[in-house]
């Protein structure tokens, strides 16, 4: 048996299939505590599914996954998710603090509704990403870089571990990048385990410690210093991929 | 056979060919709705007109209704263009509200001109022949036939001059723009034909139900071929042989020609629907049954290759770990390791599985896709 | 005497229509806000199409016209219907408005067929199918309406009860899902509750009509707040000022059918909604760019002011 240490997130052996179609084929991935680190694939890599999968979102044909040793349904309340941005109807009628508080609905349980305390964690929340401003616009007048801070002020309210975010930079204006990725430091200090879908090689040395390399199967993952290199990079993008390291 | 049944057949099959044809183009635009909206809020237009010419199936009434049908696709879009409300809500809007005239200004005049509402909304199928075509005492048939045919003609006429347009406009109309093919012209002429068919057909079926034979045929089809010509006739073959059996399902048990249709349509959905190979469900049943096998042994194959010469390979690799690592029931795991023994895609080595060359090329392969 | 008290009986009938058609509008506008956020307009269209068989089956099974024995026929027929909207729309290639409108049609159709042969059966009910087409709204009794309060009121206080699970499901039903809510059910109880809303409502419009009422209050309602709650409230409100100044209007003059005057109030307050509401109205809207198109202008003029002060 190996040395057990404490693992933020293990998936094992994580085989994926839509309908007839295997999107994820056999996924190993450990996480350590503490640690940011940041899924680069091309399109249709699985990313997404894998983010999902280790929700629970998604149903897998073999396979594991822990958090922090336990199964993700006993470990929901140190999860936190932000979903892409474009999933959602930005016309639904609320406002932003509405939206931030439903991060405590889990919490919450069935039916009880939130109070002045959930109100108060929202409002820090989006002082945060800098969004106090705006506590009572309605969400279909926000710009996509300030969707994407209510998105991840609804993520810190749910006060979590581990966060799992699915294309948080995507569509952002750079204020916000920068933005989040002040706040991915910032619970990177306070110890909390972050795994970001990421869709832009260049920044992914400057923004992340570890990475995971991802088409269908894990090519592969660790230390950015490590794992990031043109090989590795070759044989997730099959050869086609236009960066390269100096 | 008795004439009068040859000839109710006769324009039940023209009928649903008619409507089945640029049914195609709804159900693949995704528009199929928009026939729903049209059969409704052309009451008016037809009211109207009936006020006017004081027959069914005059050619103003047909022209004057399929205009209100095309009103009703520039009045959505407008609603929609609004950006205040969503292409659904706007066509659920905008139809009952004209249908709404429509009633109460038959309700208003009933006593003044004879248009029922049954007949508006249920058609009666079974009278269709009654009208007759009559040329210097000479009885050239029923009336609708003629309305319909002309109807299928102009449909035919449309589709084969317009094909290759067509086609583009449905699969991307960004293209036909930047082709210089007029999306928009191609789509309002379809709404043009689809709303003078409808019209026609309303005699026959009414209103609702020739929705079933707009968007059954279509939809039947499109479980059974890929291609759109194919979809096309097939689609013209499912909507004759819905009403040539709905005819005599309503004969059989004595009740409404169009309803028994429009059943006949949902049953043969639903046999395609089960039945199609390929794409049915038994067929995907079956073959997921059989691939259920191929997919584990898959899966076993690509997790032994992937921990292959790591340190921890031997114990990633014991036949009694496997059902732990890949979350199997431990009966399946073992009878996935029988199946890929039989396949000679593994080997067993003591309580180790040691990957084939044929199980290392298996794994790589479906890797790699 | 005497007229006075068949005076008295006809408003107090009138009074009844009104209350039965206010409750109605009140119960459909409410919840068919649900339906035009989750973009399900068209879904109630096809519910009260797909109910005709389930009455039929009901009566027939039964032989019973109580109301109550029908509306559960509608609704499991209704039910039935958008099942396999679902399910046809998940196993195959066929995108949700084919699904529907089949579903729509030929269940209607199959109902028609079922009405016929009850017609020749000589169980004669005769009203039948004109009233599930156009409803009948002068007919509702004391008994509906009690009927209709007890049953929407519970389908109301319900949303009340799961009203943050159900908000979350509508806006953000992964999230939903990822907190540990269960998304199916929460989803099946929506689909019950607008069952129940188009069963009930079927009696005043008929299912041709009943989308109307589903829709037009909640798109009324969207354009003149930003909440949920309020845009809820104000649906329910349209969905009964609509249902009451149809019934009166349609009541005042003689062969004005009742269920489309409903539905052409409720429009009118929709046309009124989208032109008129504060802030995303078209005339606001209208007003705004006006406004910004001045503003921009007498920036531009400022800015080329500018330079010139500074020349001094």
């Amino acid at each position: 048996m190996q040395a057990l240490e404490t693992k933020a997130i293990e998936v094992t052996d994580l085989t994926v299939a839509y309908q007839d179609k295997p999107v994820l084929w056999d996924i190993d991935l450990d996480v350590p505590p503490g640690v940011l680190l940041s899924i680069v694939g091309p399109n249709g890599a699985g990313k997404t599914t894998l983010i999902k999968a280790i929700l629970g979102l998604v149903r897998p044909a073999a396979g594991n996954v822990l958090i922090y040793d336990k199964p993700y349904e006993m470990q929901r309340r140190i999860v936190g998710y932000v979903p892409q941005r474009g999933t959602v109807d930005w016309d639904f009628p609320t406002n932003v603090l509405d939206v931030v508080m439903m991060g405590r609905y889990g919490a919450l349980g069935w039916i009880r509704r939130p109070g002045r305390q959930e109100r108060e964690q929202a409002l820090y929340a989006l002082e945060k990403v800098g969004m106090e401003a705006y506590t009572t616009r309605q969400i279909s007048q926000l710009s996509g870089g300030q969707q994407q801070r209510v998105f991840l002020a609804r993520a810190l309210v749910q006060d979590a571990t581990v966060y799992l975010m699915d294309e948080p930079f995507q569509g952002v204006d750079a204020t916000t990048e920068r933005a989040i990725v002040t706040l991915l430091q910032e619970l990177r200090a306070n110890g909390k385990t972050v795994v970001v879908v990421h869709h832009d090689l260049q920044t992914v040395e400057d923004y992340f410690d570890w990475v995971m390399l991802l088409n269908i199967r894990r090519i592969a993952s660790g230390p950015v210093t490590e794992i990031f290199t043109p090989e590795n990079l070759r044989e997730t993008y099959g050869g086609r991929v236009a960066f390269m390291k100096e | 056979m008795l004439q009068v049944q040859l000839e109710i057949q006769l324009i039940a099959i023209v009928t649903a060919v008619a409507c089945a044809l640029p049914g195609v183009y709804l159900v693949l635009r995704r528009m199929t709705l928009m026939s729903d909206a049209i059969s409704h809020a052309i009451l008016p237009g037809i009211v109207l007109a009936f006020f006017l010419t004081e027959s069914l199936s005059s050619p103003l009434l047909i022209l004057a209704a399929a205009g209100t049908g095309v009103l009703t696709v520039v009045f959505v879009e407008l609603l929609q263009r609004t950006k205040l409300v969503k292409e659904d809500a706007a066509i659920g809007l905008t139809f009952p509200a004209l249908f709404s005239i429509g009633v109460i200004l038959i309700s208003r005049f009933a006593g003044n001109v004879h248009l029922d509402m049954d007949a508006v909304l249920l058609g009666e199928l079974a009278y269709a022949p009654l009208n007759r075509l009559e040329i210097a005492s000479y009885d050239l048939g029923p009336v609708s036939l003629y309305v319909m045919g002309g109807i299928l003609m102009l449909s035919l006429v449309f589709i084969f001059v317009f094909y290759k347009e067509l086609k583009l406009a449905t699969f991307d109309a960004g293209l036909a723009a930047t082709l210089g093919f007029a999306p928009a012209l191609i789509h309002y002429g379809l709404m043009t034909l689809v709303s003078v068919t409808i019209v026609g057909a309303f005699d026959a079926v009414g209103s609702i139900l020739v929705v079933a034979l707009i968007a059954g045929p279509p939809a039947t089809a499109y479980l059974m071929t890929d291609r759109l010509s194919r979809m096309l006739i097939l689609s013209a073959v499912i909507g004759s042989v819905n009403a040539v059996s709905g005819y005599w399902l309503a004969h059989l048990f004595d009740v409404s020609i169009a309803g028994a249709i429009a059943t006949m349509t949902l049953l043969v959905f639903g046999l395609i629907f089960l039945c199609v190979p390929n794409r049915g469900l038994i067929a995907i049943a079956r073959r997921h049954a059989r691939q259920r096998w191929e997919f584990a042994q898959t899966m076993l194959v690509i997790h032994l290759l992937n921990h292959e010469g790591l340190p921890e390979a031997e114990e990633e690799s014991a036949i009694a770990n496997l059902h732990e690592h890949l979350s199997w029931d431990p009966t399946f795991a073992h009878q996935v390791v029988r199946y890929a023994l039989n396949n000679r895609c593994v080997l067993q080595e003591e309580t180790q599985l040691v990957l084939t060359e044929h199980g290392r090329s298996v794994a790589q392969q479906a890797l790699v896709q | 005497m005497e007229n006075l008290n068949i005076l008295n009986r006809l408003d107090y009938t009138l009074m009844i229509v009104a209350v039965g058609a206010a409750l109605l509008g009140t119960v459909s506008g409410a919840l068919g806000t649900y339906a035009v956020l989750r973009r399900q307009s068209l879904l109630g269209d096809a519910i009260s199409h797909a109910a005709l068989p389930g009455i039929a089956i009901a009566f027939l099974l039964t032989g019973s016209k109580t109301p109550l024995i029908l509306v559960l026929g509608a609704a499991i027929a209704g039910w039935l219907g958008t099942l396999l909207i679902m399910s046809v729309v998940r196993l195959t290639r066929i995108k949700y408005d084919s699904a529907l409108g089949i579903v729509l049609s030929t269940f209607f159709g199959f109902g028609l067929v079922l009405h016929t042969l009850i017609q020749r059966t000589g169980n004669a009910n005769q009203a039948g199918l004109d009233t599930f087409l156009f409803g009948q709204a002068a007919t509702i009794l004391e008994r509906d309406v009690w009927t209709i309060g007890i049953l929407g009121g519970i389908a109301i206080i319900i949303t009340f009860v799961f009203w943050k699970e159900l908000k979350l499901l509508v806006f953000d039903e992964g999230f939903a899902a990822s907190l540990g809510f269960s998304t199916r059910a929460l989803d099946i109880l929506l689909t019950s509750l607008l069952v129940i809303a188009i069963v009930l409502g079927l009696q005043a419009v008929g299912a041709v009509l009943m989308s109307a009422m589903l829709v037009a209050p909640a798109v009324a309602a969207r354009q003149w707040t930003n909440r949920l709650s309020v845009m809820m409230l104000l649906a329910g409100g349209f969905g009964a000022l609509a249902g009451v100044s149809g019934t009166i209007i349609s009541s005042s003059a003689t062969r004005i059918p009742t269920g489309p005057t409903i539905v052409l109030c409720a429009t009118v307050v929709v046309g009124f909604s989208i032109v008129f509401a504060a802030n995303r109205g078209l005339l606001w809207d209208r007003m705004r760019q006006r406004r910004n198109r001045r503003n921009l202008k007498m920036e531009m003029d400022g800015l080329f002011k500018q330079p010139q002060q500074g020349d001094d």
